[in-house]
């Protein structure tokens, strides 16, 4: 086989990457231009609300120089997770910024967006049938549960962007969509081993991740041949070695040697890491384990109300001697005031205060191995959820001066408690959401979880 | 004898997924790596130890080609759930960094 050469734009379009970096992937002549444009990373709030999580600016002027790039030498371009959490809104989004680029730039293609959220009786019936398996760990499923998510989101494969390409789109905005689908899906297409396909793309998915020292996002490029890929990235004063780039195939995952895609496995085993030269990586003994069966994974999201939160600090000796306890009777001391305020509205259940002690165990939780050790001082973040935005915003008002003068048996008199950094003490939030699903669905045919639409630009 | 943060070059968390929780312990040369190794301080038991789960949940990766030790968890919250204080998962390692690795 002839060599397939893949360009990576960045890690993520919108965090950047240099021009002469990428100039230089360009004159290399890719046969594909991709960049992931999403992930979980940031948490459920990108799938719940449909906004995204990099600014319009900066994405946009990562995607301009992708277009004009791949306009010099008319190839695909692949972006994958549009928007970040790749619903529907995310893909909308991104295409308005595409068109608008097109417009100004005068360039015209054709374009194809790859939508993968998914419908609610579609998945409850796949669910019935037994096509929805959980990964683990998972939170429990039921069909109240797909009803009552906000967005639920696919991930998809090479599939159904291959099926894009052959249809003839130079452009493809994909929905939520494995990292290396975006840079496997053309070399696929177009004969090249699976296994050093899949083990590049898992590599060139950050950008320049897998670099000896990262100095910033930028791009990087593969050359695929028979047995082996090669590694390297485009700033001339940024270099790959055999350690950086076998590091790297263990980011992110549970597992280096082993990485599930929706029809197979990477499988990293027997890999040989080689220095071309100081800049550049050979790796060799890449494969690819095809499953017998496509599955392909669910995100979900589910609203658990409107937030707001109060910090505040403590530095009362006598406080921080027995905090848990000043913590807990002041919230359930509040459930009077709650009643007082609202009446029956807002029941016990209905709301919940939450309080995390920084200078404790306030970042690790129940893994803190130090949680008995207190300093001089700690930081509490009360965390207030209520079903709706106006009752959030008057218990949070309530509970911070209610929090503020609640009172210590050393002490007789008023107290304050809470030394507040700002004022107003509390910050309303607004909607929050959390993932609710880890499961993966079986379908029966690879394309019916993917909606695809062309057009041209 | 040295700290565990003094003989790596990296020690890191991570979110591998919403769900799992994945570290990474890393060397800048072999010697130091089967070192580490060697000393068995840091192994699938210390881990279950220090970490508060069950060994079963646990996946203890020796990575020689990166000369790194890899541990992957399942997430002691769901990554973003209200009690969940490490939406990227990125400050779970404090606790190993300062391990004593004997000579």
């Amino acid at each position: 086989m002839t060599e397939i050469r893949i360009l990576s734009a960045s890690g993520q379009i919108g965090s950047g990457f240099m021009e002469s970096s990428f100039a230089r992937g360009i004159s290399l002549e890719p046969h594909v231009i991709a960049c992931d444009g999403g992930s979980t990373d940031a948490g459920p709030i990108h799938l719940g609300s449909g906004k995204p999580h990099f600014s319009r600016p900066g994405v946009k002027r990562d995607m301009r120089l992708m277009m004009l790039g791949r306009n010099q030498i008319n190839v695909p371009l692949i972006v994958g997770s549009c928007g970040f959490a790749g619903g529907d809104a995310g893909v909308d989004w991104m295409l308005d910024i595409t068109k608008e680029i097109a417009r100004e730039e005068g360039l015209k293609f054709r374009l194809a967006t790859v939508r993968s959220e998914q419908d609610k009786e579609y998945l409850k019936r796949r669910y019935r049938e037994g096509r929805i398996t959980p990964l683990h760990p998972a939170p429990p499923i039921s069909e109240a549960i797909i009803d009552r998510s906000a967005h639920i989101v696919g991930m998809m494969g090479h599939g159904p962007i291959e099926d894009a390409v052959e249809k003839g789109a130079d452009i493809v905005l994909c929905g939520r969509s494995t990292d290396t689908a975006l840079f496997a899906a053309v070399p696929l297409m177009k004969g090249a081993p699976a296994g050093p396909v899949w083990h590049a793309a898992k590599i060139l998915e950050c950008g320049t991740a897998c670099v000896v020292t990262r100095r910033r996002p930028d791009s990087i490029m593969a050359w695929v041949r028979e047995d082996h890929f090669d590694i390297e990235p485009m700033d001339l004063d940024s270099r790959c070695s055999p350690q950086s780039v076998a590091s790297h195939t263990m980011y992110e995952n549970d597992d280096p040697f082993l990485i599930p895609e929706p029809d197979g496995t990477i499988d990293c085993r027997g890999c040989r890491y080689e220095a071309i030269d100081d800049r550049a990586v050979r790796v060799y003994g890449s494969q690819f384990i095809k499953s017998d069966r496509l599955t392909i994974k669910l995100e979900g999201t589910e609203s658990v109300g409107y937030q707001a939160i109060i910090i505040g600090g403590v530095r009362e000796p006598y406080i921080l001697r027995h905090l848990d306890e000043w913590l807990d009777a002041m919230r359930s001391r509040f459930a009077a005031r709650v009643q007082e305020i609202f009446g029956g509205r807002v029941g016990p259940n209905d709301y919940s205060i939450h309080a995390r002690v920084y200078g404790r165990d306030g970042v690790m939780g129940k893994l803190e191995p130090l949680a008995h050790e207190i300093g001089h001082e700690v930081c509490i973040l009360f965390t207030l959820t209520t079903p709706d935005e106006s009752t959030t915003d008057a218990m949070a008002k309530t509970f911070a001066h209610f929090a503020l003068h609640y009172p210590i048996p050393e002490w007789s008199g008023l107290i304050s408690g809470l030394a507040f950094p700002m004022g107003p003490a509390n910050v309303n939030i607004g909607e929050v959401f959390r993932f609710n699903l880890n499961h993966v669905v079986t379908p029966e045919h690879p394309l019916e979880m993917f909606r695809t639409k062309l057009m041209e630009v | 004898m040295a700290t565990l943060g003094e003989l790596a070059k990296l020690i890191r968390s991570k979110n591998a997924g919403a769900f799992n929780l994945t570290f990474d312990v890393m060397f800048a040369n072999e010697k130091t790596y089967r070192r580490v190794l060697a000393s068995n301080v840091l192994t699938r038991q210390s881990f279950v130890k220090l970490y508060k789960v069950s060994e079963n949940e646990v996946k203890f990766i020796e990575y020689d080609a990166a000369c790194a030790i890899k541990i992957s968890i399942p997430r002691p919250y769901i990554q973003g759930d209200l009690e969940d204080g490490d939406m990227y998962g990125g400050q779970q390692h404090g606790p190993l960094v300062d391990l004593i690795i004997p000579d």
